[in-house]
């Protein structure tokens, strides 16, 4: 009798990896909704690829809604070289790869302080940090772009490297601060016996141990600074500077974008993302969750 | 004397010392977030097109845009794209969480519902003016949305969304439902796998039909997640400005012009930095509210957990 109800029980809380329940007719149809449900959200997608990869001439012919008739590189190719795409996919990458980086350094770092310094003051710092990270970018960009051109910044990609380093880690100072205030204090007494000091403590002791965290932000901080628009609209005006959003973004409505042209520009806006999103995939399902602070 | 006070702490050297490690972050959060957004705030009360010297006004940009057509435009834009942007998603949200794991989940596997969980969150994962493009390109007159329409019969409403007045916030307010929708689901998603089943359990033995327990037992024990999703969406929709800039620059007319646009204007289009500053204190201060909000919300939760 009882091993039954335990079953059902996990079944109907959702937890049961083994066994399920039996299937109705009403749970085919739920699950035909849902499918369709995600067509739909896959459909904007769909329609850009396949028109990213028509002739010029099958889209004047056929329109929009058919599907490609073969497969057409050209226009995406010619797009590519138009922009010289991949300068857009190197400053892209650079500007994340090192925001990433330097962001998930100085969130170590921070959230070393307050997690487990537990310096005065931690609590009032902590909204301090989360109330940047939640400010404007409207609020801060006249500034930053005035003090760029000042001090010769402007228009380089250090200037944007730089300030989102700090806006991502004032999440990042909240998550692993957070984290750190659970860390066990027995390995902490044990360094301390040990004689450890405070630069081995961080770096032999908290940073293996806080990986996961770690590269739950790192995964987020790259995607974010990638998708970032404002500021580096802003701050990154020659073409051979742009990130890959900004590049096609500015370059929408121009004379060449003929509409195979710009479905071949969004497809290639799109590609890296969902590239991210298939490497990170399991980060983002845990930062998310940690991450509605943001 | 003094040089033997090091030697007598050293047993505690991991007690205390530890503001080293925050001087750079704090050094830097200084120079790049508190120093600029002081200067916005000063800047608000000066007229200044960011080229010669800004002169004092005292308050009367905050007046001017009291009596500004365009200002109250964009933030009452700003309210209808909440909509879209935090009451739908919320709500579809939660259904689509609740079918998920309630149903899908037991049902069909934990693979069915992890898929579908993804395959709704993958906007979420794009810039929002790449994904603006994406829908423009399908909104255009001439675009799959027309074509559609036509090949269906209903031609005659086929018609210039973005350009139409009539349609223009409406077109981006759809475009921003599809984008939205993962990030509430996952969350929701989460909280019910830490909710108690037995409650939604004993419900139903007593006769509650799916529905009515997923509504009145389930809802409001996920209540603190529905509070931070609704919070952070609607931050998020005061933020709106990548897909505005790529599919309509605020028109027809005002007609899609929000508060993040119409600072970028008068910074970089208008010259009128000390106005823009103005908007940008306002939407800062709107924001910073509503953390604050959240977060004395949040902190006494913690506490009540601990206890």
């Amino acid at each position: 009798m009882a091993a039954p109800t335990i079953a059902v029980r996990q079944a109907a809380s959702g937890r049961s990896r083994g066994q399920r329940l039996s299937r109705t007719f009403r749970d085919y149809g739920s699950l035909l909704g849902l499918l369709i449900l995600l067509f739909v959200m896959f459909l904007p997608f769909l329609i850009i690829a396949a028109n990213a990869i028509k002739t010029p001439q099958e889209y004047a012919a056929n329109g929009p809604l058919t599907l490609p008739a073969g497969l057409y590189l050209t226009g995406i190719e010619n797009f590519w070289n138009r922009v010289d795409f991949t300068t857009m996919l190197i400053n892209s990458t650079v500007i994340s790869l090192s925001v990433a980086v330097l962001s998930m350094i100085l969130s170590l770092l921070n959230g070393f302080a307050m997690g487990i310094g537990r310096i005065r003051g931690s609590v009032w710092l902590l909204v301090f940090f989360m109330i940047a990270n939640m400010l404007p970018n409207e609020g801060i960009a006249y500034p930053l772009y005035y003090f760029a051109k000042f001090v010769h910044l402007y228009d380089t990609q250090l200037s944007v490297i730089i300030i989102f380093t700090v806006i991502q880690s004032a999440f990042g100072t909240y998550l692993i601060s957070s984290v750190l205030r659970q860390f066990p204090r027995e390995i902490l007494d044990a360094a301390k016996v040990d004689g450890c000091n405070k630069l081995q403590l961080l770096i032999h002791i908290v940073v293996p141990v806080s990986r996961p965290s770690l590269s739950v932000f790192f995964a987020f901080s790259f995607i974010w600074t990638w998708n970032e628009f404002f500021l580096p609209l802003i701050m990154l005006v020659s073409n051979s500077k742009q990130t890959v959003p900004i590049a096609i973004s500015v370059l929408q409505g121009q004379n060449f974008m003929d509409p195979t042209t710009t479905a071949s520009s969004a497809l290639l806006g799109v590609a890296p993302c969902i590239l991210f999103f298939l490497l990170f995939q399991r980060s983002l399902t845990k930062g998310i969750v940690a991450g509605s602070v943001k | 004397m003094i040089s033997t006070e090091p030697k007598t702490r050293k047993t505690n050297s991991l007690d205390k010392g530890y503001w080293v490690f925050l001087l750079p972050g704090l050094i830097l959060f200084i120079l790049v977030i508190i120093l600029p957004f002081l200067v916005t705030i000063g800047a608000s009360f000066t007229k200044w097109n960011g080229v010669t010297t800004p002169r004092f006004i005292g308050l009367d940009n905050y007046a001017n845009a009291l009596n500004d057509a365009e200002f109250w435009a964009s933030f009452t834009n700003n309210l209808k794209l909440m909509l879209a942007m935090v009451v739908l998603p919320t709500i579809l949200g939660l259904l689509l969480a609740g079918l998920l794991f309630n149903l899908v989940a037991p049902r069909f596997g934990h693979r069915w519902a992890s898929l579908f969980r993804a395959g709704f969150y993958l906007p979420q994962v794009m810039p929002v003016a790449i994904a603006g493009i994406v829908w423009g390109w399908i909104l255009q007159p001439s675009g799959a949305l027309n074509a559609l329409l036509q090949t269906v019969g209903l031609g005659s409403i086929a018609h210039d969304w973005l350009g139409d007045p009539g349609t223009a916030l409406l077109s981006i307010m759809g475009m921003m439902v599809w984008f939205q929708v993962g990030f509430p689901l996952v969350i929701f998603f989460t909280a019910l796998q830490r909710a108690d089943p037995t409650l939604a359990e004993a419900a139903s033995l007593d006769g509650a039909s799916p529905w009515q327990s997923f509504i009145h037992i389930t809802v409001p024990q996920i209540r603190p997640e529905i509070f931070v999703v609704v919070l952070m969406t609607t931050i998020a929709t005061l933020k709106v400005f990548g897909q505005i800039y790529v599919l309509t620059r605020g028109g027809p007319g005002t007609e899609t012009l929000v508060p993040s646009y119409y600072v970028y204007q008068n910074f970089f289009q208008l010259a009128k930095v000390g106005y823009g500053s103005a908007i940008a204190t306002v939407m800062a201060a709107i924001i910073i509210i509503l953390a604050a909000v959240f977060i004395s919300v949040q902190s006494r939760r913690d506490l009540s957990e601990d206890f």
